[in-house]
């Protein structure tokens, strides 16, 4: 099964450096998707022998809510706010991708030189899982627009996730639904407020949101 | 040896092939198949216009370059071992790969026209990116195969790697297939056909050559192009029929596949804007990384 778990991380980090190279939002929310799909097929490649009902609940919930529902609600956010799917980066896509490959060096680096007490189920999950998580923390601080800004925390919750498979192999049932539904109003509540910011403020950039408004 | 001369006779059919691919997706006849031939036999027969602030370097440009490809089909294994074969000769390829792009620069900053010196800084800031990429590419099927020459390559390839190291060898083919169309100017980097003095390339670079010496630039572009395929081809191809001619068959039906899916992509995208392009040749680089990171662990 090592290839198939190689393949979905290749295929994490790969939706990474999508996020990072591309200059449309529309692009970076399919990126997203893919990498939640990806990401839901990854623990039936890391426990073949481990799959229950509820397992497989699960990752159809969790490949529903990123593949599905969050991309459709930040089409319709982008829609709704009439933001400009033009990225506007502070740091520039070229930049941004030697950034993402060097996040990835560096995870792979740090789990050289200090590996994890237990034994993950694949060498190269946690270095993609730090990675993924890093990718989500420099689009959030690297991109000008509030609605890049949830794109950047929904990677970093791939990368949690992810990082999560490594080190529980099963978390309980109702943790994991909790964090799915934790997410799912984190997404929800995003898209009123970026509807509302435009509102109160007529612009999406971060920059701009300097003062209160009532 | 057959393979080398095959690739100096073929080479200029890939461009008629590319061209006849474009003109179906465009629903046209397009041009001959031999046009590129009968066109080089054209240019061979004419004079050369030599403008008087050019020196010797204008005319070594394309001699350099030809040259060095000439070498380079030397080192390149297609259907058996290559001619020449020692540890180490991917450097010494990637180096005259190098070499070429450096004569050609040369060879356009001698004329002292703007838009050549225009086209060399291009030229030279896509090849800083496309370097390094090469060597990424190459480096990870030696560190996977642990043989450090193209040849020995060539014998290791097949089945049994694809099995083990798949993955792999996948980001490898699709990044040396970016370096291919970055190398040879195809189209998501570089339109041969436009002639748009702001937005060319290679073609800039070569405005002022004419008769023979063009000839020996489209003929050496022509090479390069043969010489990417084949590197593709022969490094890649997982099969290994048994008998050294139905290699050889294998490895010219691969060639051809690779410049019919550069004919495709250059009749189904549009040419990237100059500022997307480092980004476009950098991805090969990163694709190489991964997969570079796949291999050590």
């Amino acid at each position: 099964m090592t290839g198939t778990v190689d393949f979905l991380l290749v295929s994490m980090v790969l939706a990474n450096l999508w996020v990072l190279g591309s200059s449309r939002l529309p692009s970076c929310i399919r990126a997203l998707a893919f990498q939640g799909v990806a990401l839901g097929l990854l623990p039936f490649a890391l426990y073949p022998g481990h799959i229950t009902w509820d397992l497989v609940m699960l990752a159809l919930v969790s490949i529903t809510l990123k593949a599905v529902v969050f991309p459709h609600l930040l089409k319709r956010a982008l829609l709704e706010a009439r933001v400009d799917p033009q990225v506007e980066p502070f740091v520039g896509h070229g930049v941004s991708l030697v950034v993402g490959v060097a996040s990835l060096a560096l995870s792979v680096a740090l789990f050289r030189r200090h590996p994890l007490p237990i034994v993950p189920p694949s060498d190269l999950l946690m270095p993609v899982a730090v990675s993924t998580l890093l990718v989500g923390l420099f689009v959030l601080i690297a991109r000008r627009k509030a609605l890049t800004q949830a794109l950047g925390y929904l990677v970093f919750e791939n990368g949690i996730q992810a990082f999560g498979l490594g080190v529980l192999q099963h978390a309980p049932l109702m943790v994991e639904l909790g964090i799915l539904l934790d997410i799912f109003f984190a997404v929800f509540v995003m898209g009123i407020t970026i509807f509302h910011i435009r509102r109160a403020f007529a612009t999406l950039d971060t920059m701009e949101m300097a003062e209160l408004r009532g | 040896m057959i393979s080398m001369l095959l690739g100096l006779l073929l080479a200029p059919l890939l461009a008629g092939l590319i061209n006849r691919v474009k003109a179906f997706f465009a629903g046209r006849r397009g041009r001959p198949l031999l046009q590129l031939y009968w066109d080089l036999a054209r240019l061979l027969r004419k004079n050369m216009v030599l403008s008087r602030t050019t020196t010797p370097v204008f005319l070594l440009g394309p001699a350099l370059s030809l040259a060095s490809l000439v070498t380079c089909l030397a080192l390149l294994p297609l259907g058996g071992p290559a001619l020449l074969f020692f540890p180490g000769d991917m450097l010494v390829l990637l180096g005259l790969l190098a070499l070429v792009r450096f004569a050609t620069v040369l060879a356009a900053m001698d004329t002292g026209s703007s838009f050549e010196g225009m086209g060399a800084s291009r030229e030279v800031a896509i090849g800083a990116l496309a370097e390094p990429g090469m060597f990424l590419a190459l480096a990870v099927l030696v560190v996977q195969t642990r043989v450090v020459s193209l040849s020995e390559l060539w014998a290791h390839r097949g089945l049994d790697l694809w099995n083990s190291a798949g993955l792999v060898l996948a980001l490898v083919a699709v990044a040396l297939f970016l370096l291919l169309l970055a190398e040879s100017c195809r189209i998501p980097v570089d339109d041969p056909n436009t002639h748009l003095e702001l937005t060319m390339i290679h073609e800039v670079m070569v405005l002022d050559h004419s008769g023979p010496a063009l000839a020996a630039i489209e003929y050496a572009s022509s090479l390069k192009m043969w010489i990417g395929a084949v590197l593709i081809s022969s490094l890649l191809f997982p099969f290994h029929t048994g008998s050294a001619w139905l290699d050889l068959l294998a490895g010219l039906a691969v060639v051809f596949l690779v410049t019919l899916a550069v004919g495709l992509v250059e009749s189904t995208s549009a040419r990237l804007s100059m500022l997307r392009v480092p980004q476009f040749v950098g991805l090969s680089s990163a694709l190489s990384l991964l997969a570079l990171f796949l291999v050590i662990r």
